[in-house]
């Protein structure tokens, strides 16, 4: 099936504004996320823009000027994103959107900057997701910063999990940071002796306190906990040394040392004391699993704001480029077009546009899910409490019901008489979002700054003799480096594809994208030239490989699809992240469709807004869709034996004499041999016969539509880049360079 | 309570200066291209206005200020989100349209009847405060109609300073020509005072007082009055940017010294 390119265009007039962006991002109705975005901004913009402008960038060391944007991000807020409203922040119930937003708009100017906002709700998160309600409250609002006239300087934290592994860096999933007892007296609360080297912490520098991760070393303590270290507790609090790193250097990093006696009340989330065992409430692994679960996708979004920061100055330095050349009067189209005139500097710059709208609807849409996930994970605890239901397996086990219901819903119709039962359920929702959830937030970290990064790598290849030096404009080449590092750290990409491979397979999560896959068809019948089409034939072909993966074997009879076998499912995982991006990019552009043309924001222009970026979702639904069918088509062949030029192998052959007989009988059949062996027993100049398709054939059938598919998708391209080469930019920058 | 001010500053919103704005003629008269979709600001010297208005405020226990402004509410709404997280006030939006091309008289009658409607206002303590100038094609005149329109003739432009003493009456700085000061002492309120830009900086936004803003701010741009204005017969035979010029030279190894002199030679020859 093709996709219909739409005829009769309607150019963009400007850059995307933020009343379009708040529709697309759903945050329209929120004033307290604009106001965020608008203070972010201008911290980013103005301050932060300046730091890197002066060079701030070029020293490891922790400088007073790198204090000095601490101190912006408090005055305008930044810090306060993280608490409620009671303890000393401004917006209240879940905050995944406001801090991604928040780190969308510091990540413009510079990822180091959005790090260090977000390293110090790093270390809150223990004791916002486990800790106890006075340990929330006494940190959360010692950490929130201070208002006109309150004279107190904000507690400002890190978290400290990783440490240091003799020659080879750091291993997050072994603790040698220990912790004992070391005193208790009868009737009294115990101490603990906390010690631990931490590597990579960012924050350190400055950090008042720290969440540490720890493992007991003494019988009186089960398992593993996190501890909250403060600067005055009685014993070591050495910040160490700064980290040199290559990138964020915005952000302190360093490796330091801690031995401290600390109250035992310090355990994240409390503790229970069993038979004279200090049993504390949560262990070191529930907590971080907790944390990283969301903060993950913040991550994503910095990446996702360096792609689209960099297209306003690649068009500007395009269209500039030869300006105040002999061979450039003013009014040519060389004087008004420069590079522009060039169709392949337009089309490599709507590729990098492209990515950076996708990887920024996926983000959102992880962040976004987030916020409706928190409440009714409160609510399916408190189900589940009413009803004697505890956490861990017996949870699992109680859940399973719902994730069949949950499955049912996916593959009902709305008119069934059920539907509307299922759909008002919290338990079926809590198991259709948590599964989601489990794919989206390590799709997001994964895609996002591991594409993302090559992808930025491209927008520095179009600044010409700028690229790669440092007043390149929008401090480009900069952005480049740090989004190396921000797929690297806070989970490398292989930790998150191995999440992936797990959580991609769930009955619940297939069931969903079985009826996204649908739905991708259903918007392509009304919306032609968003690609949507395009996208349903790519997700069909994934989960046609999944399922065949899943049963198939290799050519030496070992199981394909398997958790070592991380050939295979790594790049199913790859693959999967193009299709959620694009999915995710198509359906902001219909928000924006449809609510943009009630909003007098918006509605002058939306036309031709809306049709750049529909434009722009099919180019990226036709590289999602060669993508995934490249991948597929590797798994799916790559793992049988091509076959030989051996006996087992010429027995498909025909021989010359063997086809000329033949012939005779059934004229034409020549054209169809593939492999005929001369008399002498000589064969083509290949690697053997040309292997079959046995049980592939369907395969072939999907691949063939695939192709298909991507009809349209050069024209969408081609339309892209007119746009392009004539939409509306400001005069300058609006942030030094 | 005894100087508390009733301070309403009147300030239009204006495409932000760092964006291309380039005149074009429509059906309505002229227009900057692509106008309704560029990002708006706060018109500079109105912004001045604002925060001066602010800072007299907080002085002064009791006191409160208005903002009114003139234009498309969602305009308004986005422009919003940056203004109000910088000083406390109670927005007046009236829907209207955008521009700098409208009719200064038309404008200041609409403007100074929502002025003359707002509920619990104390004319004899009033200090309408306005921009001097204006980034869009400012007609020069809008705020000196508003006070017209409200009986209020003591009025000051290109207001730099104001102290307020304790009796009410207050001292006024007025640029003048030669980088000079007009000090002039008034009586006391009502008075007009057209901004130049003050001696404040810009505020940093603190979303805290964007919260408590909004309180007021949202539910006032869903009543906002919508106003039409009347052309009076105004129209336009060209409009065009002034002309941008530029002569660059290269020169290396002069003094700062050697520099300033002729650039004062070069002014001075102009």
């Amino acid at each position: 099936m093709s996709t219909t390119a739409l005829s009769g265009t309607t150019n963009m007039l400007t850059l995307p504004t933020d009343a379009v962006r708040q529709i697309q991002w759903r945050f329209a109705d929120r004033f307290d996320l604009q106001m965020l975005v608008q203070s972010a901004r201008g911290v980013a913009r103005g301050t932060v823009a300046r730091m890197v402008a002066a060079g701030e960038r070029n020293t490891h060391e922790w400088t007073p000027a790198k204090n000095e944007m601490m101190e912006a991000f408090d005055r305008a807020g930044i810090t306060a994103i993280f608490m409620e409203p009671e303890e000393g922040g401004f917006i209240a119930g879940p905050k995944n959107l406001a801090l991604s937003l928040a780190a969308f708009e510091l990540a413009w100017v510079d990822g180091g900057a959005a790090t260090a906002s977000l390293a110090g709700f790093l270390a809150l998160s223990p004791i916002h997701e486990r800790g106890t309600a006075e340990q929330a409250q006494h940190y959360m609002s010692l950490a929130a910063p201070p208002q006109p006239g309150d004279d107190r300087k904000p507690l400002r934290g890190a978290f400290a999990l990783t440490e240091p592994i003799p020659y080879v860096g750091v291993d997050t999933g072994m603790l040698s940071g220990k912790v004992r007892v070391a005193e208790w007296k009868d009737g009294e609360e115990p101490w603990l002796q906390v010690d631990k080297r931490g590597r990579f912490i960012t924050n350190i520098a400055f950090a008042n306190f720290v969440t540490a991760a720890v493992n007991s070393d003494d019988p009186r303590i089960k398992g593993s906990c996190v501890v909250i270290l403060e600067e005055t507790d009685e014993g070591i609090f050495d910040h160490g040394t700064p980290t040199k790193k290559l990138v964020h250097q915005l952000s302190s990093t360093g490796d330091p040392i801690f031995n401290l006696k600390v109250p035992a009340s310090r355990i994240v989330g409390g503790y229970t004391v069993k038979d004279g065992v200090i049993v504390p409430n949560y262990s070191h692994g529930e907590i971080i699993e907790a944390v990283f679960r969301r903060t993950r996708v913040t991550v994503g979004l910095m990446t996702a704001a360096k792609l689209l920061s960099a297209v306003e100055p690649v068009i500007r330095y395009q269209r500039g480029r030869f300006r105040g050349a002999e061979g450039a009067k003013p009014g040519t189209v060389r004087y008004q077009q420069g590079i522009q005139q060039r169709e392949d500097a337009l089309h490599r710059l709507v590729d990098v546009w492209a990515c950076g709208e996708a990887a920024t609807s996926l983000g959102f849409a992880a962040a976004r899910l987030f916020d409706s996930l928190d409440p009714l994970e409160k609510q399916k605890t408190a189900i589940l409490k009413e009803r004697g239901v505890g956490g861990g397996r017996a949870e699992l086990k109680a859940l399973r019901e719902s994730e069949i219901r949950a499955i049912a819903l996916m593959a009902m119709s709305p008119s069934d008489k059920y539907h509307t039962e299922l759909e008002a359920d919290p338990l079926v929702d809590y198991v259709l979002k948590d599964a989601e959830a489990n794919v989206l937030c390590p799709a997001t970290k994964l895609w996002n700054t591991g594409h993302g990064a090559n992808m930025m790598r491209e927008a520095v290849s179009l600044m010409g003799g700028y690229g790669i030096t440092e007043d390149c404009p929008g401090f480009l080449a900069a952005k480049w480096m740090d989004a190396q590092l921000e797929a690297t750290y806070e989970g490398p990409e292989a930790v998150q594809r191995r999440q992936l491979t797990v959580t991609m397979t769930s009955d619940v999560f297939l069931a969903q994208f079985r009826a996204w896959t649908a739905e991708m068809r259903r918007i392509a019948s009304t919306k032609p030239g968003t690609g949507a089409c395009t996208l349903a034939s790519a997700m069909q072909m994934w989960l046609w490989t999944l399922n065949y993966l899943q049963m198939a074997t290799d050519a030496d009879g070992n199981k394909l699809y398997h958790g070592q076998r991380q050939g295979v499912t790594f790049p199913m995982a790859d693959a999967l992240c193009w299709l959620l991006a694009s999915r995710c990019q198509i359906l902001d552009v219909l928000e924006l469709e449809e609510r943009g043309a009630d909003d007098p924001g918006t509605a002058e222009g939306l036309p031709g807004t809306v049709q750049f970026l529909s434009d722009l979702c099919h180019v990226q639904a036709a590289q999602a869709a060669g993508e995934v069918g490249r991948i597929c088509a590797e798994l799916v062949f790559g793992y049988n034996r091509h076959p030989a030029w051996d006996d087992a192998g010429c027995k498909s052959c025909f021989s010359a004499h063997e086809l000329d007989e033949l012939e005779e009988t059934m004229p034409g059949i020549s054209a169809f041999a593939l492999d005929v062996l001369a008399e002498d027993g000589s064969h083509p100049l290949k690697a053997g016969p040309c292997a079959g398709c046995n049980g592939s054939s369907e395969f072939l059938l999907l691949q063939n539509k695939l192709s298909r598919c991507l009809s349209g998708s050069r024209l969408a391209k081609d339309r892209a880049a007119d746009t392009v080469s004539t939409v509306m930019i400001p005069e300058a920058l609006d942030y030094p360079q | 309570m005894a100087n508390a001010l009733q301070i309403v500053v009147c300030a239009g919103i204006v495409p932000d200066p760092l964006q291309t704005l380039e005149p074009i003629t429509g059906a309505s008269g002229p227009g900057l291209k692509n106008e309704m979709v560029l990002p708006a600001v706060l018109d500079p010297w109105a912004a001045s206005a604002l925060y001066e208005a602010a800072n007299l405020a907080a002085k002064n226990p009791g006191s409160k200020v208005w903002l009114v402004s003139l234009g498309p509410k969602a305009k308004l709404q986005q422009v919003m989100m940056t203004v109000a997280q910088k000083v406390s006030f109670e927005l007046v939006p009236v829907d209207g349209p955008i521009g700098g091309f409208t009719d200064a008289h038309a404008t200041a009658a609409v403007l100074a009847e929502t002025i003359a409607a707002l509920p619990g206002l104390d004319h004899t303590r009033l200090l309408l405060f306005g921009g001097w100038e204006s980034a869009t094609r400012g007609a020069g005149v809008t705020l000196q109609l508003i006070g017209e329109r409200l009986g209020i003739t003591d009025q000051f432009q290109g207001v730099d300073q104001i102290d307020l003493r304790d009796d009410g009456s207050f001292e006024v700085l007025e640029r003048v020509e030669g980088g000079k000061h007009q000090a002039s002492v008034c009586v006391g309120a009502p008075a007009v005072l057209g901004w130049a830009t003050g001696n404040l900086p810009e505020p940093r936004n603190n979303p805290q007082i964007g919260m408590a803003n909004m309180r007021t701010i949202m539910p006032a741009l869903q009543k906002a009055r919508p106003a039409t204005l009347a052309a009076n017969g105004l129209r336009y035979t060209s409009v065009s940017l002034p002309k941008q010029q530029r002569d660059t030279r290269v020169v290396k190894d002069k003094t700062p010294d050697e520099i300033a002199s002729e650039l004062v030679e070069w002014i001075g020859a102009k």
